[in-house]
C-alpha cells in the first residue's frame, strides 16, 4: 500500500510555502482557464460589452451642445475625444466580481474557491482578468477608429504619459475590482450587497467624469472630487491618455490612484478574513 | 513502535446557526422590518471522534442530523461555534494551503467542474491551482482516467455530461492533488445502480492502493455496507454511534431474518416456531424473524417440516437497524 502524499517538494520549497508565491504561480492557469471561459460565453460576453453605451451618448450629447461654442477647454473635438477615451477606458476596466460573489454566497457554491488553497479573491481576479484579452480585441479598433477620425494628435505625446496609459488602465481595472470585492463581501454578512453596490455606481456615474467632465465641475467640487477614488477609476486614465493633463500631474494622480489600490487591498483582505468566519455554506 | 496519530481529531465540536424566523404573509413581513426573531439551531452539538490513517468511515444520521455541518466544519469551509478538529495536522478553519492541499471534499449535490467547459478545463485549473508538476499530474490524470473509464468525456463540456458521467470527472478533479483525507458527502446521490456501484468500486480501491482516510456519508446504505466497516452515527447534532458496523447491527437489531421459497403453500399455522416471528407471508414467500439463539433450531424445523425450495439467512436490512438507532434515541 502506498500512501497517498504530494511528490516531495522540489527545490525552491521555502518560496512554495508562501502562499502569494504560490498563487502566482497559479496565475498562468488561472488566466488561460478564465479566457476559456469568456470565449464559452462570448455572445453574452459582446452583448454585455457592447451595452457600453453611455460614453457614446455623452458624446452626442456634449458635442451638440459644443457646437455653439467651447465649455471650458473643450471643443467638439475635445468632447469627441474625451468620450472616445472613457469608453476605452470603460472597455478595459471592467469586472463583475460583485455579481458572482453575491451569487456564490446566497447559492453556497463559494465552497468550490474555499477549497482551493490560494485566496478566493485572487481567483475571482484572474477570472476578471482573463477577459482582458477579448475587451482589448473590441477596444483597440475603436481606438484605431477614433484616431482616424480625430488624428493622432488626440492623445498624448510625452513619452512618460503614454508609459503611464497601461498603468492607469490597470489600476483603473483594480479599483474597479477590489471596490466590487469589498461590497461583494458583505454579502457574507448581509446575503445580498447589490443594492449597496448601486449606491457605489450611482456615486461613480456622477463623480468619475463618466458624463461630465471633471474639470466643469464648480471649482469647490471639483477639489473635493479630485481626491475621491472614482476620479482614478476613469477621469484621470482618461485625462492623461488624451494628454488633458500635465506629465507633472499624470505622475501624482498616479500615485494617488495606486495607494487607493493598495488601500482598498487592504480592505478587501481584512473584510475576507473577517467574513469568512460568516459563511453558512448554504445548499447541501 | 510508536502508533501512526490519529489523522481526524474532533473533540466536543459544536455549531449553532442563528436562523431567522418570520410567519407567512404581508404583516409579518412588516413587523420584521423592525423586529427579527431569530431561533438557534444546534446543528452539531459537542461531537467527539478519532479517525486513524486509511479509515474508511460511514458517517450517518437522518436528514438535517448535522452530517454535512460536520463535514464543513472538517474541510474548513464552516467556523465551529465551539470545540475543536485537527485534520492532517492541521486546524481546519485556519485553512492553511498545506491543510487544503491535504484534503478533498466532494459533495453530489455541489459541483466542482466548470459547467460550460470541458473537465480537461477543471482538471487544468486544478493543476495550476494546486501547482502540481506536469509530469506527477499527467500520471495521475492518465491513471484516473483508466480506473475511472472517462475516455470520451474529457473535452465534452460538462452540461453535456451525464449525472454519471459528471460524478466521475467530479471524482477525478478532487483527486488530482492526491489528498490524504476525502471527504464524500452523498457522493451516489442520484445515480444509477451500475454507476453507484462502480463509482463505490473505485472509492475502496482507492482507499487500499493509496491509504486515503475516508469518511462518507450517504443515503444508500449499500454505499456503507459495502465501502464502511466503521460508522459514526449522529442524531439531531449528537454523536449516538461510533464503531463497527457489525457491532451496529448486532446490539441494534440482534435477530436475524429467514427468508423461504417453498414448493407448496402452507397454513400459517405451520410456521409456528419457538422464538420466531412470521414478518410476511405472500403466497409461497415468507419472511420469519429468529433470534440469534434460536436460529439454528428454527432453520432445522423448517427444512424438516417444509418442501423449502430456497432459504436464506440475512441481518436485518441497515435502513431498518439505523431507523431503529434514531427512534430509540428520540424515545
Amino acid at each position: 500500500m502506498t500512501h497517498a502524499a504530494l511528490p516531495p517538494p522540489a527545490a525552491g520549497s521555502r518560496l512554495r510555502d508562501i502562499s502569494l508565491y504560490r498563487a502566482l504561480r497559479a496565475f498562468p492557469g488561472l488566466l488561460r482557464v478564465g479566457f476559456a471561459g469568456a470565449v464559452a460565453y462570448r455572445a453574452e460576453f459582446l452583448v454585455w460589452v457592447l451595452a457600453y453605451t453611455m460614453p457614446l451618448i455623452m458624446l452626442g450629447l456634449w458635442t451638440a451642445v459644443a457646437a455653439d461654442g467651447p465649455v471650458g477647454r473643450f471643443g467638439e473635438r475635445e468632447f469627441s475625444g474625451y468620450f472616445a477615451a472613457t469608453l476605452l477606458v470603460r472597455l478595459s476596466s471592467g469586472a463583475w466580481v460583485i455579481w458572482d460573489l453575491n451569487w456564490e454566497v446566497r447559492q453556497g457554491t463559494l465552497q468550490r474557491r474555499l477549497l482551493w488553497p490560494i485566496h478566493a479573491l485572487l481567483t475571482y481576479l484572474a477570472e476578471n482578468l482573463a477577459a482582458l484579452p477579448m475587451r482589448l480585441a473590441i477596444a483597440l479598433p475603436i481606438a484605431l477608429l477614433t484616431t482616424l477620425w480625430l488624428g493622432p494628435a488626440i492623445w498624448a505625446s510625452d513619452p512618460i504619459q503614454l508609459a503611464i496609459v497601461p498603468l492607469s488602465l490597470f489600476g483603473a481595472f483594480l479599483l474597479t475590482f477590489l471596490p466590487m470585492a469589498i461590497i461583494g463581501t458583505l454579502s457574507l454578512w448581509w446575503e445580498s450587497s447589490v443594492a449597496l453596490y448601486d449606491l457605489w455606481l450611482a456615486l461613480y456615474t456622477v463623480f468619475s467624469g463618466y458624463v461630465v467632465p471633471l474639470e466643469l465641475f464648480p471649482p469647490g467640487l471639483g477639489r473635493i472630487v479630485a481626491w475621491l477614488p472614482f476620479r482614478q477609476m476613469l477621469a484621470f486614465p482618461v485625462e492623461n491618455m488624451i494628454g488633458l493633463v500635465s506629465r507633472e500631474r499624470a505622475l501624482h494622480d498616479l500615485g494617488i490612484q495606486w495607494a487607493y489600490v493598495a488601500l482598498f487591498a487592504l480592505l478587501a483582505h481584512l473584510m475576507w478574513r473577517a467574513g469568512i468566519k460568516r459563511f453558512a455554506a448554504f445548499g447541501g | 513502535m510508536l502508533k501512526e496519530r490519529a489523522v481526524i481529531e474532533v473533540d466536543r465540536l459544536v455549531k449553532h446557526y442563528h436562523v431567522h424566523e418570520r410567519p407567512p404573509g404581508v404583516a409579518a413581513a412588516v413587523r420584521s422590518l423592525f423586529s427579527r426573531p431569530t431561533r438557534v439551531v444546534k446543528a452539531v452539538d459537542e461531537i467527539s471522534f478519532k479517525i486513524e490513517p486509511g479509515e474508511r468511515v460511514g458517517f450517518l444520521g437522518p436528514n438535517g442530523a448535522g452530517k454535512t455541518t460536520t463535514l464543513k466544519m472538517l474541510s474548513g469551509l464552516l467556523f465551529p461555534t465551539a470545540g475543536s478538529a485537527r485534520v492532517a495536522g492541521h486546524v481546519p478553519f485556519e485553512r492553511k494551503p498545506e491543510f487544503l492541499r491535504s484534503i478533498m471534499l466532494v459533495a453530489g449535490q455541489k459541483q466542482q467542474l466548470l459547467w460550460d467547459l470541458p473537465p480537461a478545463e477543471t482538471f487544468e485549473l486544478n493543476r495550476a491551482i494546486y501547482d502540481l508538476d506536469r509530469k506527477a499530474f499527467r500520471a495521475t490524470l492518465d491513471e484516473l482516467v483508466a480506473v475511472l473509464q472517462l475516455d470520451g468525456l474529457l473535452e465534452k463540456p460538462v452540461r453535456q455530461l451525464s449525472l454519471g458521467e459528471r460524478m466521475k470527472c467530479e471524482l477525478a478533479a478532487a483527486l488530482l492533488h492526491r489528498p490524504r483525507v476525502m471527504f464524500l458527502d452523498e457522493p451516489t446521490i442520484g445515480l444509477d445502480v451500475t454507476m453507484q456501484a462502480a463509482v463505490r468500486d473505485f472509492i475502496r480501491r482507492h482507499n487500499e492502493r493509496h491509504a486515503a482516510t475516508i469518511i462518507l456519508t450517504s443515503h444508500y446504505m449499500d454505499d456503507v455496507a459495502a465501502l464502511c466497516p466503521r460508522v459514526i452515527a449522529i442524531d439531531r447534532g449528537r454523536l449516538v454511534w461510533d464503531g463497527s458496523l457489525s457491532d451496529l447491527v448486532r446490539e441494534t437489531r440482534p435477530e436475524k431474518q429467514i427468508s423461504l421459497k417453498l414448493a407448496t403453500p402452507v397454513e400459517p399455522a405451520e410456521l409456528e416456531l419457538a422464538g420466531a416471528r412470521v414478518l410476511s407471508h405472500a403466497g409461497l414467500e415468507i419472511k420469519l424473524q429468529v433470534s440469534q439463539a434460536e436460529l439454528p433450531a428454527a432453520v432445522s424445523a423448517l427444512l424438516s417440516r417444509l418442501r423449502v425450495v430456497d432459504l436464506t439467512v440475512e441481518e436485518a436490512p441497515l435502513e431498518e437497524v439505523l431507523s431503529d438507532l434514531f427512534a430509540r434515541q428520540a424515545t
